[in-house]
């Protein structure tokens, strides 16, 4: 708590942090991720992965996938904050847990090591659909998709054998199925 | 082809399509080519104001007097940092305004241009939307997309920000017809099992209150209309916000007075003790509901609101009915005269305990005080004024601080859009340029700014606007020569250390008056005071009243906001005063 003669309520116990994945569908214009993000740190929301991308040239559509954490109040808030936004079309919301729904993240991995190591590493790595992009004696550079704390894990894991560099997308999300998200 | 049309020019098609009438605005360098166009559209009046802050806060006044939105004219840089106040002062409290502002030319952002500011992203957390036009094809477009959001849904501000090559640049224009029924981002698909569940819960209830809000007043005139028939038709006890008030009569028996932390005593128990509080238009702000934990206990509670985010966001509901406060209120209403035609006496019955049990703390005389015939009490002075102007159709803003709560407690609204005050800001300043906003849509109304002494002097330039353009506004000042608000938080929380709250070097008002060109009236003596009142409102033009109040008057009943709403701090007739201690401390 803040000092005892600051301003406002002392906060009341928090609820059990929740994590979601949030899908929004924006209209691709200027300024856009600014009010999603805004939203995000102006409200105190936690943001653990963006990721967003046009997926409709001819409607001017991006998709920005979020990956947060609250409170099941909080995470209703920040859907309906998020649908007032006037350049958001639609808003979809999964639970990290739900099994109707795949989510992915790629990462790319370089590792810089001797032979022998660098195998090492590849072999670890073949759980995860991983496809060698670069290859020269003493360095690869191994693509993977896998589920966040997978790449967490791989990451950890491959440290010893010589990964010098990691980048990653950030959660992605699509429902199984036939269906789309209406 | 069809004729081309400057930026400039489309903008005042724009405003003409939207049969705006009034642009309160300041011009600079950015929107020169806007200011130009002015002299050609002269069904536009334009009010030069003396700050952009006032722009702002005029065309608040004006939007919530009239129930249009305002519209605002500002250069770039300064212009628009300055209007930044008002903004968010619009989206605290849910007030349309259309701010256009200048920018430097397209091929100059980002180059830290001269008065070059990043406006929208600036504005963007205090705006609904807003825009940055940089393609002169957009522009129709885009001016009527912001009269669209400003107005409907949750009303609230909008910014477009037009670059100075942009209002020269050409295009063409088709006149623009207004939509009859906008329906935007508005939500209004209520169910009626959503109504049959609220007329049971009515059936029901042994002690009911209802809540009303801001929203009320935001959803139009026939709002207040409805609500009056439907609370009197349900017999419950009503109780407002401070933005909610004279959606409902205020001297009517039903109405128990405002809620939350300067309200009544009958108010906040009847909130607390109640076993089903319906909140309509009202957003469980934090000077409402006390300590969040043990607010209202023991009811089931219903929220009306068209802004779905309002929902759960703060308590959680029972009973949610998303949609325009008149149009859910009115199918209620033809529900229950339709199946429920004995709902009025069996409810009457049912709760007739409970307005006994309302009776009983009515007779604690929560707003009382001390009165004195050597000083003039603030509250006295409030209510000296409401006796001497309830006959005419009255406007009232007020600044921030006691004098605000005093004017909420002590004035009483008997109409919607009578009551203009800075609720969820709580803006020191935005009463006199309200007032210049409220005259410009009332000319021949009488509007009061009941102000304080530190907080006119944040604006009190206007005064000069108020001149200009002939405006009667009445400045009343209950000068209490301290941040009053301030030092009865210091006195009560903070061991009397009255630290820069003592307003220093006032300037003489009576002076002030008359260096502006209007009229100062000073009175100090309570035998004096209606004279001087009356004095003040047979004047034609602007006056500034110097009302001179005990300076150590404290505003009750108060909640102290660590306390739930039955543990209230009663005035100084109260013998058991509950004393402010420890988490307590932090909440106010
Ligand atoms: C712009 C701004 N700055 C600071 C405050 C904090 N504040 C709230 S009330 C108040 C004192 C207002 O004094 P005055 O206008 O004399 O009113 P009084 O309380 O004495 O009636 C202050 C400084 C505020 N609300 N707004
Ligand atoms: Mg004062």
């Amino acid at each position: 708590m803040s000092s005892p003669k600051s301003a406002y309520s002392i906060p009341t116990k928090k609820g059990k942090l929740d994590t979601h994945i949030f899908v929004v569908w924006v209209d691709n214009e200027s300024g856009v991720l600014a009010r999603v993000v805004g939203l995000f740190s102006g409200r105190g929301y936690n943001i653990e992965s963006l990721a967003v991308a046009e997926v409709d040239a001819t409607k001017n559509i991006s998709r920005i996938t979020i990956v947060t954490t609250g409170t099941p109040q909080v995470i209703d808030q920040i859907k309906l904050q998020l649908k007032k936004l006037v350049p958001v079309h639609k808003v979809a919301d999964f639970k990290r847990e739900d099994k109707k729904v795949i989510f992915k993240e790629m990462a790319l991995l370089k590792i810089v090591a001797k032979k022998k190591k660098i195998e090492k590493c590849l072999k670890e790595c073949k759980k995860f659909n991983p496809v060698i992009l670069d290859k020269t004696n003493k360095s690869v550079v191994v693509q993977i998709t896998a589920l966040r704390r997978e790449i967490d894990k791989m990451s950890k894991k491959l440290k010893p054998y010589g990964l010098t560099s990691t980048s990653r997308t950030g959660a992605i999300a699509m429902t199984r199925g036939a269906d789309t998200f209406k | 082809m069809s004729k081309l049309y400057t930026g400039a020019e489309i903008v005042f098609k724009c405003l003409e399509d939207q049969e705006v009438e009034y642009i309160f605005g300041y011009p600079g360098g950015a929107v020169l080519p806007i200011y130009d166009e002015l002299k050609n559209h002269s069904s536009i009046k334009h009010i030069l104001v003396r700050h952009e802050q006032g722009a702002g806060h005029a065309a608040e006044g004006y939007a919530r007097s009239s129930g249009k939105p305002g519209v605002v004219l500002v250069t770039s840089g300064p212009g628009a940092t300055n209007v930044v106040t008002a903004l968010t002062d619009a989206y605290m409290d849910s007030i349309p305004l259309v701010c256009i502002s200048g920018q430097v030319p397209t091929h100059l952002i980002g180059t830290d241009a001269f008065q070059e500011c990043d406006t929208t992203g600036i504005t963007r957390p205090c705006t609904k939307h807003n825009w940055l036009v940089k393609d002169i094809k957009e522009l129709p477009k885009v001016m009527h997309e912001a009269f669209k959001v400003a107005t409907t849904g949750r009303p609230g501000p909008v910014l477009i920000d037009i670059p100075k090559d942009i209002q020269f640049a050409k295009t063409n224009y088709t006149k623009f017809k207004k939509e009859k029924k906008l329906n935007g981002k508005i939500h209004n698909k209520f169910s009626e099992n959503e109504i049959n569940q609220l007329i049971d819960l009515i059936s029901k209830a042994k002690k009911p209150v209802v809540y009303t809000g801001g929203g009320v007043i935001n959803s139009g005139p026939q709002a207040s209309e409805t609500l009056k028939e439907f609370v009197r038709l349900i017999g419950f006890p009503i109780t407002s916000t401070l933005q909610g008030l004279g959606a409902f009569p205020g001297d009517d028996n039903q109405f128990i007075g405002m809620l939350g932390m300067h309200g009544t005593y009958e108010a906040n128990n009847a909130m607390h003790d109640c076993d089903l509080l319906i909140n309509i238009g009202a957003r469980f702000d934090d000077r409402i509901t006390g300590k969040i934990d043990e607010f209202s206990p023991k009811s089931k509670k219903v929220h009306i609101d068209i802004d779905p985010s309002s929902i759960n966001k703060i308590i959680k509901v029972d009973l949610a009915i998303v949609g325009d406060v008149n149009e859910v209120i009115k199918s209620a209403i033809k529900k229950i005269n339709k199946k429920q035609n004995g709902l009025k006496d069996s409810n009457k019955q049912r709760i007739s305990k409970w307005w006994e049990q309302i009776q009983k703390w009515r007779t604690k005389d929560s707003l009382g005080f001390i009165n004195s015939d050597k000083e003039i009490k603030p509250q006295h002075a409030v209510k000296r004024l409401y006796e001497l102007t309830k006959n005419q159709d009255t406007f009232i803003t007020t600044e921030v601080g006691q004098h605000q709560m005093w004017a909420a407690q002590h004035y009483k609204f008997n109409k919607p859009n009578r009551w203009m005050t800075s609720g969820g800001l709580g803006t020191m300043g935005y009463g006199l340029p309200a007032a210049v906003g409220v005259q410009i849509a009332h000319p021949d109304k009488l509007v009061i700014d009941i102000a304080g002494e530190a907080s006119v002097l944040m604006t009190i330039q206007e005064m000069s606007t108020a001149v200009q353009y002939n405006l009667p506004i009445k400045i009343f000042i209950l000068n209490n020569q301290y941040m009053g608000m301030v030092r009865q938080w210091q006195e009560l929380l903070h061991e009397k250390n009255y630290s820069e709250s003592y307003s220093e070097a006032l300037p003489d008002f009576v002076k002030l008056a008359e260096a502006y060109g209007c009229k100062g009236i000073k009175a100090d003596n309570p035998d004096e005071l209606d004279d001087k009142i009356k004095e003040m409102l047979d004047y034609k033009g602007p006056v500034i009243f110097d009302c001179h109040v005990d300076p150590n008057e404290n505003c009750f009943p108060m909640i102290p906001s660590g306390k739930p709403h039955n543990q209230m701090i009663l005035g100084p007739n109260d013998k058991e005063e509950n004393k402010i201690t420890g988490k307590g401390k932090s909440l106010v």
